[in-house]
């Protein structure tokens, strides 16, 4: 192990942990993103209310959960150690200097965007994982198909109802015919009233740009400490870095508490 | 045209390295655009020589862009406004007249100030010592193309070799980082067939001691590679990151 401790203390070691933490949390990213697009589907929530079930009840969605915690975690922890680090070497500042000269502002601003992205990751955690996981203020509701007519619509169930990490499945009926029923905790409704709130709108569509911008040079600069720079790649991982990383994905996150609040 | 240039000085005095050292601020006159930044400080010391003052300690050596030891700051970059080019390869027709131009030495943990605008760069020369060589006997020089070496690995090497470890990179780093010297001195060799016994090793000892010298770490923001006078490319520091990586996998340690 003595080799293992010695690599990763070293300064280029704690890059390559950076590089890999980082580039995980990125692929996460794009589940988030897919995952979450069900919330633009006109169904009242329902798919999007069946996934979050399964995303908290999959043994190995759960197992990759926890290494993911531990890669925020310590990405911010290496991250801020590393600014210490950095600090240190350089104690007396310059007087003038003109970083604009010679680099781009986002790989000057890595651990203050971090940072941000941090906080952001914090409240976002409470208001949706938190919540839902060990809160008392998100309900269940009940969706409805008429086996005949095809009809669907849902209604929320009384607030007795609690069948957490289940889906309630079965059938009902009245007057106008049979039902299939699907109860789910609605999460859902939850973030569609979140989104109702101005200021946590701003928020999150500020943080979209924090996570742009680390990425914008984040990406890249991972590939650069694990040593992976060549010619024939490097136009690949710079596309994917800025139109995947820090256009496309920043846009779509931001773009769910903008449909919500318009909606 | 030649016109000549009034100039405003802001520059970093400091008796030795126990100094806490402050700006002083000189007025130069009639400076020639076609002299060199370092021939406008040699005006500017005469001055101070002739009214009995302490000339500024500067340091200088071949005044051709070889030698790396003209360490300047100038107006927030290594070298000054120009890229690619050593201080003394500056030219004043680079500033205008009625300019303020504020010149600090290298600021860095690990290139402490000796006096004025001289820091101690042997932080390098140790790092050089930890394994920037390669152990074969000298004799007579070997015959031309007795080891094949491809074309593109000798240009590379060469390009990696032109470093004159002038510190500027280290200057330019917001974390005052030594990549870019210590990934080209690792590369010139690397590359070529006579560094490869040492390879590993190498990598692995003179990134302890870049470490131990207290320089910071990379966040691969390329402004070493865009203020280097020798523009030294980005590519040493992915390869020596690369073999860092293999050096630890492969190494005997268990």
């Amino acid at each position: 192990m003595n080799w293992v401790i010695k690599m990763f203390s070293s300064s280029l070691g704690q890059k390559f942990i950076m590089a890999l933490t980082g580039l995980f949390l990125c692929s996460f990213l794009i589940v988030h993103m897919i995952g979450n697009l069900q919330l633009f589907k006109a169904d009242d929530g329902l798919a999007f209310n069946k996934y979050a079930v399964f995303m908290t009840t999959n043994p190995l969605i759960k197992v990759t959960s926890y290494l993911l915690y531990f890669s925020i975690l310590f990405h911010a922890f290496k991250g801020i150690m590393l600014v210490i680090k950095n600090n240190k070497a350089r104690p007396v500042k310059y007087a003038v200097q003109n970083g604009a000269a010679n680099s781009h502002w986002t790989s000057r601003s890595m651990g203050l965007l971090g940072t941000i992205i941090l906080v952001f990751i914090v409240v976002h955690m409470k208001n949706f994982w938190f919540e839902y996981k060990f809160g008392h203020e998100i309900g269940y509701t009940s969706y409805y198909t008429n086996l005949a007519t095809g009809v669907t619509g849902s209604k929320e169930m009384s607030a007795e109802y609690t069948q957490f990490n289940k889906i309630e499945e079965g059938m009902t009926a009245d007057e106008n015919g049979q039902y299939r029923l699907v109860i789910v905790k609605d999460l859902y409704k939850a973030v569609a009233s979140q989104f109702k709130e101005w200021y946590l709108v701003a928020l999150y569509v500020l943080c979209m740009f924090a996570v742009a911008f680390h990425l914008y040079h984040g990406f890249k600069s991972a590939f650069q400490s694990l040593g992976l720079n060549h010619s024939k790649y490097n136009g690949l991982i710079n596309f994917i870095g800025i139109w995947v990383f820090s256009i496309l994905i920043p846009a779509g996150f931001a773009a769910m508490p903008l449909f919500f609040f318009f909606k | 045209m030649e016109k000549n240039l009034n100039l405003n000085l802001k520059v970093w005095r400091q008796k030795n390295a126990n100094d806490k050292g402050k700006f002083e601020e000189y007025k130069v006159n009639n400076i020639s655009t076609d002299m060199s930044f370092l021939e406008m400080f040699d005006v500017l010391n005469d001055k101070l020589v002739t009214e009995d003052k302490e000339p500024i300690a500067f340091d200088h050596d071949c005044r051709e862009g070889i030698c790396g030891s003209c360490s300047m700051f100038i107006n927030g970059q290594p070298h000054g406004p120009k890229q690619g080019v050593t201080t003394c390869q500056l030219h004043m027709r680079s500033f205008n007249d009625g300019d303020t131009i504020v010149v600090e030495p290298w600021r860095a943990t690990a290139f402490p100030v000796i006096k004025d605008l001289v820091v101690d760069r042997s932080a390098f020369d140790r790092i050089i010592s930890a394994g920037g060589f390669i152990s074969v006997n000298t004799g007579n020089a070997q015959d031309a193309n007795a080891i094949p070496i491809p074309k593109e690995n000798a240009d590379e090497a060469f390009a990696a070799a032109a470093c004159i470890g002038c510190g500027a990179c280290v200057a330019a780093c917001k974390n005052a980082s030594a990549m870019l010297f210590v990934s080209a001195k690792v590369s010139q060799f690397a590359l070529l067939p006579q560094g490869q016994p040492e390879r590993h090793q190498r990598v692995t000892e003179m990134v302890a001691q870049m470490d131990l010298e207290g320089f910071g770490a990379c966040t691969n923001t390329g402004a070493c590679s865009a203020e280097c006078p020798k523009g030294i490319s980005l590519t040493h520091i992915a390869r020596m990151n690369r073999d860092f990586l293999s050096a630890g996998l492969a190494s005997n340690d268990k």
